[in-house]
């Protein structure tokens, strides 16, 4: 049924934004003439160069403390490195940004991705956008488009290079893609003055590329190794500015997290592809009522260490507050069409498996009610806008795994494309707000509605979806998890403790979610303007730059995602559930209006103080990296301390040990070796009458 | 075809011999010639593999099969086929970018040895080593295996402890001894096997699948030759040679240790120990699958509390060589697969690895991590990025060479060959794949320190002064060549560095590139029935 050229669609999908990673890292930077070489080196490809500090260049040469074991040894070495010195910060770029190279950059980032976008968009309008078909009840099945481009033999099961695009990743498709093109419109603006624009660019694009081959994957292993690229981008734009430690160590923990539930991940392949004797998904689901109970819960609790690392969930949740360490476009990116999504999506890829798993399930559930009851708490606390936004989104993505715990992958995949329209809408709009505050920080901003006028309607857009109230899209999307969550309650489609508790979570969610993004928006479009002295651009936060509203780049990406977040819930809205609806309403507003009357009492202070003792563990999110650092992280190092020692004592030292103790017995057979004719003779003599003896004796 | 290997091993002979007649080759003209002998080598590897059957039988091809010593029944046996094919061309690759790295342009950078001592010993010195070398993946003798493997001993001795660090005598003496030791141990594991079968044939011994060995004799035979094979791979405990060597190995000296010698272990089990003693190889593999993990989470345990960057780097071998064993270990078509994978895999990106390491060193002027810093992408951005990838290639991320290695490794040991433990090798895949993590948890660590911040000022790097490599110059160094000190990535370099970047690329997303070669000859080896 499916016309050929649709087939080639998702390979073009993928390829698009892959190959604008390269060529953006390799085609970019042009030569500098030579003598400007030796001068200012350059990055032309790759290599992320310097930005624009010169601060830095002119800092002392000694102003950070040497290191041990590298003190300048005589005053002659001292007074040569002294020498080295100016002549070292000559040869350190003091380097701005290349406008050229940024500009063709930003060519070679928005034309693939809108290209991707096109077809992605062309490919899913062809299908009929058959997801919301499913959503509405009405199930018609679809021909996946897509094809299998060579199979690898392994010696054992298989790889087959298989993608397709069915209903599910078709839609997904589309979210991705629009949502990455409006980041990269976005960080044309936001990363103007940057001279590693360029490589940051290419980056997206890679991501971009990456997530897309997981949601379009035709096989298990294709999909892991989308899903392991992906990890590496994060770490890389997460540590886009490296310059700062700080942001360095969040990079190296948002992928040393995921890694560790990737591992998991990979194991869970293993047992799906092995049992199935097939790593394609398709076959593997079709083999399904072969696999005993125990390989599917085995499977499926692996799978999920992958899926709570890749989304941020409890208990592998740490990294994602820390990645705001990345500039804002990026979080968007992250928190909205990549990275945390993966997860989300791969369980409902996945869902005839993860549904024959039962216990898995109850698992899913349990953690899901924590995490999105305890991330809104913290979310309720925190006082940098981003960390309120990432806290936000671990909390909506426990949703969505709530809503597939109950057993509704649809549910939590139409939540999940909201609220990937409503989040990056937050995050952008976040990213004027903190260009043009020059903070992260909430007690730095407020009475900002007038300054920033069009930011402040679609933030409030924004803020309402995540509330969800009507009629915005998450109130339609939250609406169809909570009617899952209660049937499973009913049903006891999850088992009863846990169906209670996440049935109780969900609704205090509801009020508590209320509560931060009211509080949220209060505090930064409302009240006084603060006094702010304009701080020093640092890396961590982004360029001030005073104009009224941000640039149109900036714009109108916001407008345009600020309609889905607005609309997009009209897809399904003949099925709404109005006692559902409306509980869930009363709930949000209930948090809403606690906020709002703790802020009018003293719009100064923060209403997080109705918190009470609550206020601390929730802003340091329940002591959790505290934790883990002392459970797990220092105890490595500690080991890995006590592993060098060991090589060098015990295992060199038997081996150093052997080598003297062979010079030691040659030193005692050396004493044998005097010269002393007699005592040879008499050694000689010794010996024949050691044989005579035997031979009479044996013989 | 069959000319190809005499023509491998002769190319290479040939120049090193040509070298010896005194007072022909300086400057200029001997770097041409070593460029011209290993480039032909190269050549010639690259023509053996254009013109390989692809899709043939199993069985070694362009044979060579000549009475050596006929009173022994030693034959000169050389041929190549699936397992070996990937590694010849390896070798002579890593060869020729060596000589390219100390040829290439004026040769007066500090890292191109060639301007400094005894500058014509060195070119004979890495072409006896490459005939030694290559002489290993092509001979189809045990003896002649023997033969080979030992002629790569000298060299390598001579390399490190001529053209080395400051502690270059103490580690060549420990390397040769140690690896030597191990020779001997090898060396009564092939004797066995000979006194058995009568043979020496390794192609005959792999199709009879050990028949006419008694099980206890194949077993003592397997250990023997293990622990031969270990000593070179290098198997936890018998690796601390590794590390030492590394540190004081001029830049080409690691880079052919790491890329090439390490596989000669590895390749003997593929080639002799597992298809030749497979009662002893189901006896033993447990242990080995043991021995293996232990070295992965050991090597990256000892990897994250590293201070010297090449050190570092060598104790990552000893990680990515136990996912090696391992595989070996599952005595599985997967796993198998997946060592040889990762062998080649390891050449390309601890070779890189090494090379970028060198470039740094010489920089610097010291490799200990405190010392260097950070904020290598600002002062170096070229190298910087260059780094992050290889180390992002070598903590295994899919779509570069490092993780079909480790994964088949994996799936392997997840379905272990029958009769051997099930959960005992699901353990070994936990803990394998616990050691994953803490591989990629040592590589951004380190990447962390290194590359990311701000450069710390001067001072910190002349202080620690000297060190280095020998065959610069001593004198102190004028301030134009500081300047020229902080270059980023240079044109030798990059001729160097850039074929490793695009293999491990090209492997990477290419993996059946590899696959296709070795599988039919593993399940031949293992006697799998098709």
């Amino acid at each position: 049924m499916n016309s050929g050229y649709l087939d080639s669609f998702p390979a073009a999908i993928i390829l698009l934004p892959f190959l604008a990673a390269f060529a953006g890292l390799l085609l970019v930077r042009r030569r500098r003439p030579p003598a400007e070489i030796t001068r200012t080196l350059r990055a032309p490809d790759t290599g992320p160069s310097t930005r624009d500090e010169p601060a830095d260049s002119a800092q002392p040469p000694n102003r950070e403390s040497q290191p041990e074991g590298s003190q300048a040894g005589s005053p002659a070495q001292a007074e040569e490195s002294q020498a080295g010195s100016p002549g070292d910060s000559e040869v350190l770029p003091a380097e701005t940004a290349d406008p050229a190279a940024n500009r063709r950059a930003a060519w070679f980032a928005v034309i693939p991705t809108a290209l991707a976008a096109i077809l992605a968009t062309w490919l899913a309008w062809s299908q009929g956008f058959a997801f919301f078909d499913r959503l509405n009840g009405s199930s018609r099945p679809t021909p996946p488009a897509g094809g299998t481009y060579g199979q690898i033999d392994t010696g054992g099961v298989p790889i087959s290079l298989t993608l397709q695009a069915d209903d599910l990743s078709s839609i997904l498709a589309v979210l991705v893609t629009l949502v990455a093109l409006a980041v990269q419109v976005y960080s044309i603006g936001y990363l103007k003055d940057d001279p590693r624009y360029p490589s940051y660019s290419a980056f997206i694009s890679l991501f971009t590329s990456a997530m897309l081959l997981v949601v379009y994957a035709g096989d298990l292993l294709v999909l892991y190794v989308g899903w392991e690229v992906m990890g590496l981008c994060s770490y890389l734009l997460i540590g886009h500015w490296w310059e700062d430690r700080a942001n360095s160590r969040a990079a190296v923990k948002a992928f040393l997290v995921t890694r560790l539930g990737d591992v998991g991940f990979l194991f869970g392949v293993f047992v799906l592809g092995v049992a199935a004797d097939s790593f394609r998904i398709s076959d593997v689901i079709a083999a399904v009522p072969q696999m005993s109970t125990g390989t599917l819960v085995a499977a499926t609790m692996l799978l999920l260490a992958g899926v709570a690392g890749k989304s941020a969930q409890v208990p592998l949740h740490t990294w994602l507050p820390d990645a705001m360490a990345g500039p804002t476009p990026i979080s968007a990116l992250i928190h909205a069409a990549t990275m945390v999504a993966a997860g989300i999506f791969l369980v409902a890829r996945l869902f005839p498996v993860f549904v024959a798993a039962q216990p898995t399930l109850d698992v899913l559930a349990v953690l899901a009610a924590l995490g999105m009851l305890g991330a809104a708490l913290a979310a309720l606390a925190q006082d940098d806008l981003k960390r309120v936004l990432a806290y936000s989104t671990i909390s909506q993505l426990a949703y969505m795994a709530a809503g597939l715990a109950a057993g509704s992958d649809t549910a939590a995949i139409f939540h999940l494309l909201t609220h990937g329209a409503f989040k990056a809408l937050l995050f952008l709009c976040a990213g004027v707000v903190i260009h043009h505050v020059g903070a992260n920080l909430m007690s730095q901003m407020g009475g900002l509605r007038r300054a920033l006028p069009v930011t402040f309607v679609t933030m409030t857009i924004g803020f309402a979806a995540l509330m969800g109230l009507p009629p915005t899209s998450g109130f339609f999307s939250k609406d169809g998890l909570l009617v899952a969550i209660e049937r499973a309650l009913a049903d006891g489609g999850l088992t009863d403790a846990a169906g209670l508790l996440l049935y109780g979570c969900a609704l205090a969610t509801m009020a508590v979610t209320g509560a931060y993004a009211t509080r949220a928006w209060l505090r930064t479009f409302f009240g006084e303007v603060r006094v702010v002295a304009l701080p020093e651009p640092e890396p961590g936060t982004a360029h001030v730059i005073d104009v009224r509203e941000a640039p149109r780049s900036m714009l109108v990406p916001i407008v345009l995602l600020a309609v889905p977040a607005l609309l997009l819930g009209f897809a399904v809205a003949g099925h709404l559930d109005w006692a559902a609806a409306a509980i869930s309403v009363a709930l949000a507003l209930l948090g809403a209006g606690i906020v709002y009357a703790f802020w009018r009492g003293d719009p100064v202070a923060d209403p997080a103080r109705l918190l009470g003792p609550l206020r601390a563990p929730c802003e340091r999110a329940f002591y959790v990296d505290t934790v883990y650092t002392a459970l797990f992280v220092r105890p490595v190092l500690a080991l890995a301390r006590l592993v060098v020692s060991t090589d060098h004592r015990v295992v060199d030292g038997a081996v150093r040990g052997s080598g003297r103790s062979a010079r030691d017995v040659s030193g005692l057979l050396r004493f044998a070796q005097n010269g002393n004719v007699q005592l040879y003779v008499s050694g000689v003599l010794a010996g024949v009458l050691l044989i005579a003896v035997g031979a009479v004796m044996l013989g | 075809m069959n000319w190809l290997p005499i023509a491998l091993l002769g190319v290479p002979l040939l120049g090193a011999t040509l070298l010896l007649i005194p007072a022909t080759a300086q400057g200029r003209f001997l770097r041409a010639y070593g460029l011209a002998a290993s480039g032909i080598t190269l050549a010639l590897a690259v023509l053996l593999a254009a013109t390989w059957e692809y899709g043939g039988p199993p069985l070694p091809q362009a044979t060579v099969d000549l009475p050596w010593i006929p009173a022994l029944g030693l034959r000169f046996h050389l041929g190549v086929d699936g397992i070996s094919l990937p590694l010849v061309v390896l070798t002579a690759l890593l060869t020729f970018l060596c000589f390219a790295y100390l040829c290439w342009g004026d040769a007066r950078q500090p890292g191109q040895l060639l301007s400094g001592v005894r500058p014509r010993a060195l070119v004979f010195t890495l072409l006896v080593l490459e005939v030694g070398m290559i002489g290993t993946f092509l001979a189809l003798d045990l003896l002649l295996f023997f033969v080979f493997f030992e002629v790569v001993l000298i060299p390598m001795y001579f390399v490190i402890a001529i053209w080395g660090g400051p502690g270059r005598r103490a580690a060549a003496t420990k390397f040769i001894l140690y690896t030597l030791l191990g020779s001997v141990v090898l060396l009564l594991g092939l004797l066995i096997i000979w006194a058995q079968t009568g043979t020496l044939d390794i192609v005959a011994l792999a199709q009879s699948h050990g028949a006419g060995m008694p099980r206890s004799v194949q077993i003592l035979a397997f250990v023997a030759i293990g622990i031969g094979l270990a000593v070179k791979t290098p198997m936890w405990p018998l690796h601390t040679w590794l590390p030492d060597a590394h540190t004081e190995a001029p830049t080409v000296g690691s880079v052919l240790l790491a890329g090439v010698l390490l596989k000669m272990g590895t390749y003997g089990f593929a080639r002799i120990a597992i298809p030749i003693l497979p009662e002893g190889a189901a006896v033993v593999a447990p242990w080995l699958g043991a021995f293996a993990v232990v070295g992965i989470i050991y090597g990256a345990l000892a990897c994250l509390a590293q201070r010297d960057l090449k050190r570092m780097i060598a104790y990552s071998s000893v990680g990515h060589m136990g996912f090696v064993l391992l595989g070996f270990a599952t005595l599985t078509t997967v796993g198998i697969n997946g060592a040889l994978f990762g062998n080649v895999a390891h050449g390309l990106i601890t070779g890189l690895l090494f090379f970028l390491a060198g470039g740094i060193k010489e920089r610097y002027k010291t490799a200990d991590m405190p010392a260097l810093g950070g904020g290598m992408l600002v002062r170096f951005p070229h190298l910087g990025a260059l780094l992050t990838f290889a180390c992002v290639a070598s903590l295994g991320l899919p779509g570069l060479a490092g993780f079909w290695g480790e994964m088949l490794a994996l799936l392997g040991s997840f379905d272990p060959a029958e009769g051997l433990s099930r959960p005992l090798y699901l353990a070994f895949m936990a803990i394998a794949g616990l050691g994953a993590l803490l591989t990629a948890a040592y590589f951004l660590v380190m990447l962390s320190r290194v590359t990311h911040g701000r450069p710390s000022p001067r001072p910190t790097l002349a202080g620690v002064g000297g060190g280095g490599e020998r065959g610069l110059s001593s004198a102190p160094e004028p301030a134009s060549e500081a300047v020229l000190d902080a270059r980023d990535a240079r044109g030798y370099e990059l001729v160097a560095w850039v074929p490793l970047v695009v293999l491990i690329l090209l492997f990477g997303l290419w993996p059946k590139a590899l696959l296709a070669l070795t599988t039919p000859v593993v399940e031949s080896l293992l006697g799998v029935s098709l």
